[in-house]
């Protein structure tokens, strides 16, 4: 109930004007703009921490190094810090009083940076247990059979790893998409540059436009629930063959 | 060989250029000015009263949506009901729902022109822009984590226990305290971490219902940005030190359950 009757009246609400004034809400060009720049940035996010994401969880299952345990720990970091302390803590670094002079406060790639921090523990998470689960026979297997190591990840690891990848990803890109609080700050939210959907939505409802903000918010909402949907579908079609 | 190193190398270095490094900066520039300097940022009344404030509703939203999870989960798992999809679905919207979308839902209904609100203020009850406002956002983002970490839990043990415990006659009540209970309980310690993280830490949400009131409905979070807002980054650093700190007490707390379970 907590959560149903909130979100029937946003929907109501969106639509109060009836579709038309609905459709309008969405066309506005700013409006627009910060859902092109959300989906966009989160693809590009999602894709970068799918791959870094892969490669943290293969260290962490098959490498061994001193430390190993706390950098594990650490992973869950961007979970538990506050993500307007995620914000202001990449601002120190990278924004205007960087040390190391790497400034890119209030462009796309700060919020690149921002939203690679949040979504960092997602694909780890969700592929670490599936390689820990994984046999090592194939793999040997496979080696013995004279394939690179290259191919043995192409042809056995990687079909294997594959739906907890999409997963994780599938996650990452639903939290991207609604991410506000590490944004914030560093993204500088100039409307049609820097601004995503979220903070968008935050100045209609700092300006009373709550229609305006209604209608993009429901936007966000199908969002995450098509990509919700869809990883309860990945998980019915990697476990296809269990039963 | 090389390989291995190529890889972890990259895994190291990735996860220092994003996460150590940062947070490593922010505690130096925090104590930059010295050890005075930071206890008086954050013994100013409004950081004092942030910090507060951030507690209550933690103490308010965890045991809260700590029983609700566990009576969640067993209906998920235990019972057949219409619907059994749909609820573990809306289950999971909150972690992908933006918190200013949520924050927005809220005030549309408790809001002074929204369907209860009105109403609620007329009978002297404020809910936005007041603590119970904020106390529901928090609730509503921090929601599906007792239910994600009991759920696979209750999966894994079976009712095989549960109904021998009713077979020997015990009652509903027995059976949940004397066996199910102890048999989830570093799910159900998982969960709560996962929830009170999320419960100190929110922004979004509570940001759209509190009004930011400084001294009033102004958490830890909405104090960093805030004194970050006014120029006193200084301050913004020092507040931000704490909360990172009880984001570094979260985390071990999370390892020291990964072990116990093990």
């Amino acid at each position: 109930m907590i959560v149903l009757i909130p979100l029937a009246a946003l929907v109501l609400r969106s639509m109060e004007g009836g579709a038309g004034a609905f459709w309008e809400a969405i066309r506005d060009p700013q409006a627009v703009a910060a859902l092109k720049l959300t989906f966009a940035v989160s693809l590009v996010v999602v894709l970068i921490n799918a791959v870094a994401g892969t490669v943290i969880a293969w260290v962490l299952v098959r490498d061994s190094f001193r430390g190993k345990a706390f950098v594990n720990a650490l992973i869950d970091l961007p979970f538990a810090l506050p993500t307007i302390v995620a914000g202001l803590t990449l601002l120190a670094l990278y924004g205007p009083r960087s040390p190391i002079g790497v400034n890119v406060a209030y462009t796309t790639s700060a919020l690149v940076l921002a939203l690679l921090f949040v979504t960092l523990p997602f694909v780890v998470r969700t592929v670490q247990p599936v390689l820990l689960e994984l046999d090592r026979d194939m793999e040997e297997a496979a080696q013995s059979l004279g394939a690179g190591s290259f191919q043995i990840f192409r042809r056995v690891v990687f079909p294997n790893l594959f739906p907890a990848i999409l997963s994780g990803t599938a996650l990452g890109f639903a939290r991207s998409l609604g991410e506000f609080g590490s944004v914030v700050l560093i993204s500088g939210n100039q409307p049609f540059e820097t601004e995503v959907a979220s903070v968008y939505i935050f100045g209609q409802i700092e300006s009373d436009n709550v229609t305006g903000a209604a209608a993009v918010s429901v936007v966000l909402l199908v969002a995450s629930l098509v990509v919700l949907l869809g990883i309860g579908g990945i998980r019915r079609w990697a476990t296809r063959h269990d039963n | 060989m090389t390989t291995r190193y190529v890889l972890r190398f990259t895994a190291l270095g990735y996860v220092a250029a994003l996460l150590v490094v940062p947070v490593g900066l922010v505690v130096y520039r925090a104590f930059e000015d010295g050890v005075d300097d930071f206890l008086a940022a954050i013994t100013t009344p409004e950081a004092l009263h942030a910090l507060w404030l951030t507690v209550i509703i933690a103490l308010i939203a965890v045991p809260l949506n700590t029983i609700f999870g566990v009576m969640c989960a067993l209906a998920i798992v235990r019972r057949r009901f219409t619907g059994h999809g749909l609820v573990n679905s809306i289950v999971d919207l909150p972690l992908a729902l933006s918190p200013v979308v949520v924050g927005l839902a809220l005030v549309l209904v408790y809001g002074r022109n929204g369907w209860w609100g009105g109403w609620l203020i007329d009978s002297g009850f404020q809910v936005i822009y007041a603590l119970p406002g904020m106390v529901l956002a928090t609730i509503f983002v921090s929601l599906p984590f007792v239910v994600r970490e009991v759920v696979p839990v209750l999966r894994e043990i079976g009712d095989e226990q549960e109904e021998a415990s009713a077979t020997l006659g015990a009652s509903g009540w027995q059976t949940f305290w004397r066996v199910t209970l102890p048999a989830i309980r570093w799910g159900v310690a998982y969960g709560v971490v996962l929830t009170t993280a999320r419960a100190l830490g929110e922004f979004g949400a509570v940001s759209v219902v509190s009004g930011r009131i400084a001294g009033r409905t102004e958490t830890m979070t909405l104090h960093v940005e805030e004194r970050f807002q006014s120029f006193e980054v200084q301050d913004a650093y020092a507040a931000s030190v704490v909360l990172a700190l009880l984001a570094v007490a979260t985390l071990l707390a999370m390892t020291l359950v990964r072990k116990d379970e093990a």
